[in-house]
């Protein structure tokens, strides 16, 4: 049994895994130019924003936050919906023609455990059973769902072997525009860019189940919905992320695209204040001090979970909740990398709570 | 010294006295089981691999939703996929699709292709998913690729990154071989594709085949399921992968078991040949025996002694048996693929697993029968009455005893009875049982039969010996045969077993062969057949190729076949249907109808006739007459059953119906096969240029109806070489019989012909004698073999074959391939005799005669 068993989820693997690096494949060959590009000046309108762009060759929107459950221990969760579209537009008119892929991704961080649990869904798009809507947010595979309510709440339910989420995100202050009002560049070129919006301070209240029993939890969480079409530059290496909900209601986004030379190709950060007040850092200001590698023992990649970010005159340190996080998926999706819940502090102080990703740390990856 | 030496020297001595005739005794038990035990290998081989490779399809699903249609609307999949429940559900597009190129009828290559959803398939069947190029990982979703199993890409000449044709209705469509299918089982040919390319390029747009379920932890699965059926309702439904089992088993079970059956009958054959071996080495050692009781042996010894003799000769035929039906088994393997003849089991490759259970029980039954031609002459040397043996050469008496003729005739009259009895699960049982006591009681009775026979002819010469018109010779003969039966008949049991099993198969089959052909004569009235792939559902003929193809001035007439599968019964293989026009007034000028049949006229307007192949009467119960619903269209539809016809094509039912009734039904206006019949000045020559130059003329496969004549008959001589090869192993094994029988005989009768040699006949005339005998034993075993055989034909033409097959035949006999023969057996057992003959004679006389003191 566990021998048929590893068959059919390395072949999962490998399978899911080329879906991953199709979709986040950064070269876009001359003949996809029919996909919309992502331009500056486009001003976003909402709702429908908040929903799918299908001509976009890529969208995700991306919950991560910190949890305290009833019992009062902290928990992270991150759960992601990707769309993708096609590589190629056909005129097949069948209805399982596979026009857009939903992925969706959820991973739980207990320190109980110390360890990640994580599960996935991938499907075409169709039949109402897999869906990303447009209009506002509503996107599902199966029994997984990540809606917006028309009063700007959203719901997350998620159910696996092996755990389940049941989440409602209640906003707490307005929707942040990251980049030049939603124009967010990724790397030297122009074109090399994503529309992205960020939802800081939601408020988390719901269930977490695990071993079938259910806990009651509350929290906060950062919510970033992003769609492109070309992202990252093809001599990208990875990226470093992290946002946080800063204890003073403030909200602190920064990232960093690494070259394959260890360089830093892009870097872009920006620090909303309580009161609305936006302070954005560009490419040369931004600067990633790695603190403490951790080696993966069930990866041997070494990646760099304690981090100093400086930017401008600001310097964060980021403390991860555990060092295990990796999100190890060879054994299904075949991705490797670190998403962690990170605490921040500044001058010896902690400020706040956020999530740390640091993509390409294992290979070279296209991601 | 102990009883076990002795035992062992007794053993040995005999054996190497007659090392010859052990030798043939053991090896025909070993070819009886090595054929047996290989046929069974070979069979379970394929069969098991054709059920794991048909199961691989399905994966890992608890249940599979089909539609007796065969294809039905997609959007049951959403439905299911959300039902409280499942777990997972994985729809499946499965078809097959005609590789483009040359067509001649046999050679037309298809392939399955399934048409799947890989991130579906990828939680229930992973096996199934394509291996793409590393730098088109997402060709698993292209709508331009194929992925091929490498058995598939073997077979078409193909590897990745060629571009494959295909016949699509009157188009042709080229994919690319975007990888392998590495993980199917090894000599299984499919294809995989995306289900929405699959859907859109072989039009199939909306349709499933099937959709895979995986259910909820906890879910009872029956009563899930029953209830899922009723949801559903009677145009769908849900089997577990242990039915599909049962039903691959049923397609080809009897032609398995019947096969098996064959084997058996070597091994029946080879029973005699050791009865005949150990009968006469009975009465060789009569004496010996003899000897050995008045030294002190008791019964009991000896009995064990001649058991102990069989049992060594069963083991070591039977091991020898159980090593050579091994060796075959693998090298057919090696070579045919496990495919016996049958179409069955074409297009995998068995892997063969020494079964153990099986080879115990044919190593049983190859001891068994050398028991049982062991026992009788065991009980006979244990009636020995030392005194009266050791003194002359007393005649067995094993045979007198057998000889009471009742038992034989209870034989016989309940073999008769047994042929009246039903089928047993679907399988002859009875038949082969009747078959069994025909022969059984007709050998037994051959003594008495003997006897009666030539005395009569003794009886009836005697007088013309005495006008001095009658050589002393043809006398002696006679009155040897007349009066000492029972080691004729020893001889004589080997002829009759194999001669009636050879006649009884060369008449099975050649009835078999020639209603086939008249079959198909019947069945191809046309001359040119033109047929083109399926598109999607639809036949690839759609109205406006049916009329430019009917609208051709070279032909008189042309008829258009629709033919489509059914399911009627889950557990059972699909029905086909075929809709094409019936004459309804007289419906035997299109049909081979067998028996009564409705006329148009006696039914009512609102009666649709529907015409059924015999299997639809063994399997479903239709008679004519009777009013049954058919899933036509979209649900069910009566009709009325109004003839019954002969197919000899479809061995799991087929229905024929009107075309315009299947048309109106339906409104599916597209055929599959268009029957033309050429004007009467018109060539064949002028009619394949007219097609030729059609505008799809590529996407057409033409066959002349001599040419599938031809080609189905080849197809059934391959199917029978199995039952060709065993006639002639049964023929060799009856022949050893003779030869041993003879030889044997001959040694123990040198006696006699030192006595003969002394009172003045010639060494001429005692092998005149001699080859008369042989030849006139044989003539008379020939001659019952051929009464015995003729009836057990019939068994097997009326009983076996009908209940098995569901199909009847006519009778027809093979005369010059079963005179042929009868010569070659009769000739053969005249030399046999002659051979063996010499040897007695050569010796002194004077010694001979000694030897009876």
């Amino acid at each position: 049994m566990p021998k048929k068993y590893s068959k059919s989820s390395n072949l999962i693997a490998s399978l899911l895994m080329m879906i991953l690096l199709a979709m986040l494949q950064s070269q876009l060959r001359a003949e996809d130019q029919q996909y919309a590009p992502v331009v500056p000046g486009y001003t976003l309108v909402f709702p429908q924003d908040y929903g799918s762009h299908p001509d976009f060759r890529i969208e995700w929107w991306y919950v991560t936050g910190w949890l305290e459950t009833s019992e009062n221990k902290s928990l992270g969760f991150q759960v992601t919906f990707f769309r993708t579209a096609s590589p190629r537009h056909s005129s097949n008119p069948s209805r399982f023609a596979p026009q857009q892929i939903i992925i969706a991704h959820a991973a739980l961080s207990d320190p109980a455990l110390g360890r990640f649990i994580y599960d996935e869904k991938t499907a075409r798009a169709g039949f109402e059973l897999a869906y990303a809507r447009e209009g506002d947010t509503d996107v599902k595979i199966d029994d997984w769902y990540f809606k917006r309510n028309p009063d700007g709440r959203y719901i997350i339910e998620v159910k696996s072997d092996k755990f389940s989420f049941e989440l409602s995100l209640t906003p707490t202050q307005s929707i942040m525009l990251q980049g030049e009002r939603g124009f967010s560049r990724k790397g030297p070129n122009i074109e090399q860019a994503s529309y992205y919006y960020s939802e800081p301070h939601l408020d988390v209240f719901g269930t977490i189940t695990q071993q079938d029993k259910p806990i009651s939890v509350r929290g906060r969480a950062w919510l970033d919905h992003e769609w492109s079409s070309e992202i990252l530059d093809p001599r990208a290496d990875g990226w470093d992320w992290m946002s946080a909900n800063l204890d003073d209601g403030s909200a602190l986004m920064v990232f960093r695209i690494r070259g394959k030379d260890g360089s830093k190709l892009w870097a872009y950060g920006a620090r909303r204040n309580a009161a609305g007040r936006i302070t954005q850092f560009a490419s040369d200001q931004i600067e990633f001090i790695p603190e403490r590698v951790w080696e993966s023992p069930h990866t041997k990649a070494h990646y760099p979970v304690e981090m100093r970010i400086r930017a401008g005159e600001a310097e964060w340190r980021l403390v991860p909740l555990f060092d295990d996080q990796e999100l190890d998926s060879r054994g299904s999706s075949g991705a490797v990398y670190w998403e962690g819940a990170v605490t921040v502090f500044q001058n010896g102080k902690n400020i706040g709570k956020g999530y740390l990703e640091l993509t390409g740390y294992l290979q070279p990856l296209d991601l | 010294m102990n009883t076990s030496t002795l035992s062992s020297w007794l053993l040995l001595g005999e054996w190497r006295a007659r090392f010859m005739q052990v030798m043939v005794a053991v090896l025909a038990i070993a070819i009886g089981v090595a054929l047996g035990f290989s046929i069974h290998l070979v069979n379970t081989a394929a069969f098991n691999e054709f059920s794991a490779a048909s199961k691989s399809l399905s994966g890992q699903s608890d249940l599979q939703v089909y539609s007796r249609q065969g294809y039905f609307d997609e959007l049951l999949y959403p439905r299911l996929a959300q039902h409280e429940g499942v777990r997972l559900a994985n729809p499946v597009l499965e078809f097959t699709a005609r590789i483009s190129g040359e067509h001649n009828g046999e050679n037309e290559r298809k392939l399955k292709i399934l048409g799947i959803d890989m991130f579906r398939a990828a939680r229930i069947s992973p096996d199934l998913l394509g291996v793409p190029a590393e730098d088109q990982r997402m060709d698993g979703l292209a709508d331009d690729a194929v992925f091929l199993s490498p058995a598939a890409m073997e077979w078409l000449q193909v590897g990745q990154g060629d571009l494959l044709r295909f016949n699509v209705g009157t188009q042709t469509l080229a994919l690319r071989v975007a990888g392998g299918v590495t993980r199917v089982r090894a000599g299984q040919r499919i294809a995989v594709m995306d289900i929405g390319a699959a859907q859109w390029r072989f039009n199939y747009l909306g349709l499933l085949s099937r959709i895979e379920l995986k259910l909820d932890a906890g879910i009872h699965h029956d009563v899930f399921r029953k209830e899922l059926e009723r949801k559903l309702g009677t145009q769908f439904f849900v089997t577990e992968l242990e039915e599909q089992e049962a039903r691959l088993a049923s397609m080809s079970r009897a032609y398995r078991v019947n096969l098996n059956m064959l084997a058996l009958v070597a091994l029946f054959t080879g029973a005699f040949l050791v009865f005949s071996t150990q009968v006469l080495s009975v009465m060789r050692r009569r004496s010996q025996f003899a000897l050995l009781r008045v030294l002190g042996f008791t019964r009991k010894q000896l009995m064990l002694q001649i058991v102990t003799e069989g049992i060594v000769l069963g083991v070591i035929g039977s091991f020898l048996g159980l090593a050579l039906g091994y060796g075959f088994a693998a090298l057919v393997i090696q070579l045919f693929g496990g495919d016996l003849g049958s179409i069955f089991f074409s297009g995998i490759q068995p892997d063969l697993h020494l079964d153990l259970v099986a080879a115990l029980v044919y190593f049983a039954v190859g001891l068994g029968v050398t028991l049982l031609g062991t026992v009788l002459p065991a009980r006979d040397a244990m009636q020995i009455k030392p005194a009266v043996a050791l003194k002359s050469d007393h005649e067995s008496n094993v045979i007198e005893r057998l000889s009471s003729p009742w038992p034989a005739f209870t034989c016989l009259v309940v073999a008769l009875l047994l042929t009246q009895l039903p089928p047993v699960a679907g399988l002859p049982v009875f038949g082969y049982l009747a078959i069994a006591l025909l022969l059984i009681g007709g050998i037994a009775l051959m003594p008495r039969f003997a006897a009666w026979f030539f005395s009569f002819v003794l009886h009836n010469v005697k007088k013309r010996f005495s006008d001095g018109k009658l050589n002393a010779i043809v006398l002696m003969v006679l009155a040897r045969l007349a009066n000492v039966p029972g080691q004729a008949s020893v001889a004589l049991s080997g002829v009759l077993a194999s001669f009636s099993l050879m006649v009884a198969m060369a008449i099975m089959v050649l009835s078999f062969r020639v209603s086939v052909d008249n079959w198909l004569e019947h069945v191809l009235p046309a001359d040119l057949y033109v047929r083109a792939a399926d598109s999607g559902k639809q036949g690839g003929f759609l109205a406006d190729e049916q009329k430019s193809l009917a609208g051709q001035s070279l032909f008189s007439r042309s008829d258009f076949l629709r033919y489509q599968q059914l399911i009627l019964d889950p557990e059972r293989p699909e029905v086909t249907l075929i809709a094409r026009p019936v004459d309804s007034a007289d419906p035997r000028n299109t049909l081979p109808i067998v028996g009564k049949f409705i006329k148009s006229s006696q039914l009512s307007e609102h009666d649709r006739p529907i015409w059924v192949s015999e299997a639809m009467v063994d399997l479903y119960g239709y008679t004519v007459g009777k009013q049954v619903r058919l899933p036509v269209g979209n649900g069910m539809h009566t009709f009325v059953v109004a003839g019954i016809w002969r197919d000899y094509g479809r061995q799991f039912g087929a229905v024929q119906m009107q075309l315009s009734d299947y048309q109106e039904l339906t409104g599916d206006m597209s055929v599959n096969t268009a029957a033309l019949w050429l004007r009467s000045q018109a060539t064949l020559d002028a009619a394949y240029r007219a097609l030729q130059q059609l505008p799809y003329a590529d996407a057409l496969e033409i066959t002349q109806s001599q040419t599938i004549r031809n080609t189905s008959l080849q197809i059934f001589d391959r199917s029978f070489a199995v039952t060709y090869l065993l006639e002639i192993i049964a023929v060799i094994i009856g022949l050893l019989g003779v030869a041993t029988s003879f030889s044997v005989q001959m040694l123990a009768r040198s006696k006699e012909f030192g006595m003969l040699r002394h009172i003045g006949v010639t060494r001429k005339q005692v092998l005149a004698l001699l080859a008369a005998e042989g030849s006139l034993l044989t003539m008379l075993g020939v001659v019952l073999g051929f009464i015995l055989g003729g009836i057990i034909s019939l068994i097997l033409i009326f009983i076996v074959n009908p209940q098995s097959f569901h199909w009847t035949m006519q009778l027809s006999i093979p005369w010059d391939w079963l005179l042929l023969v009868a010569a070659i057996m009769l000739v053969a057992a005249t030399v046999t005799a002659l051979i063996a003959g010499r040897r007695a004679v050569s010796g002194s006389v004077v010694r001979a005669v000694r030897e009876d003191w």
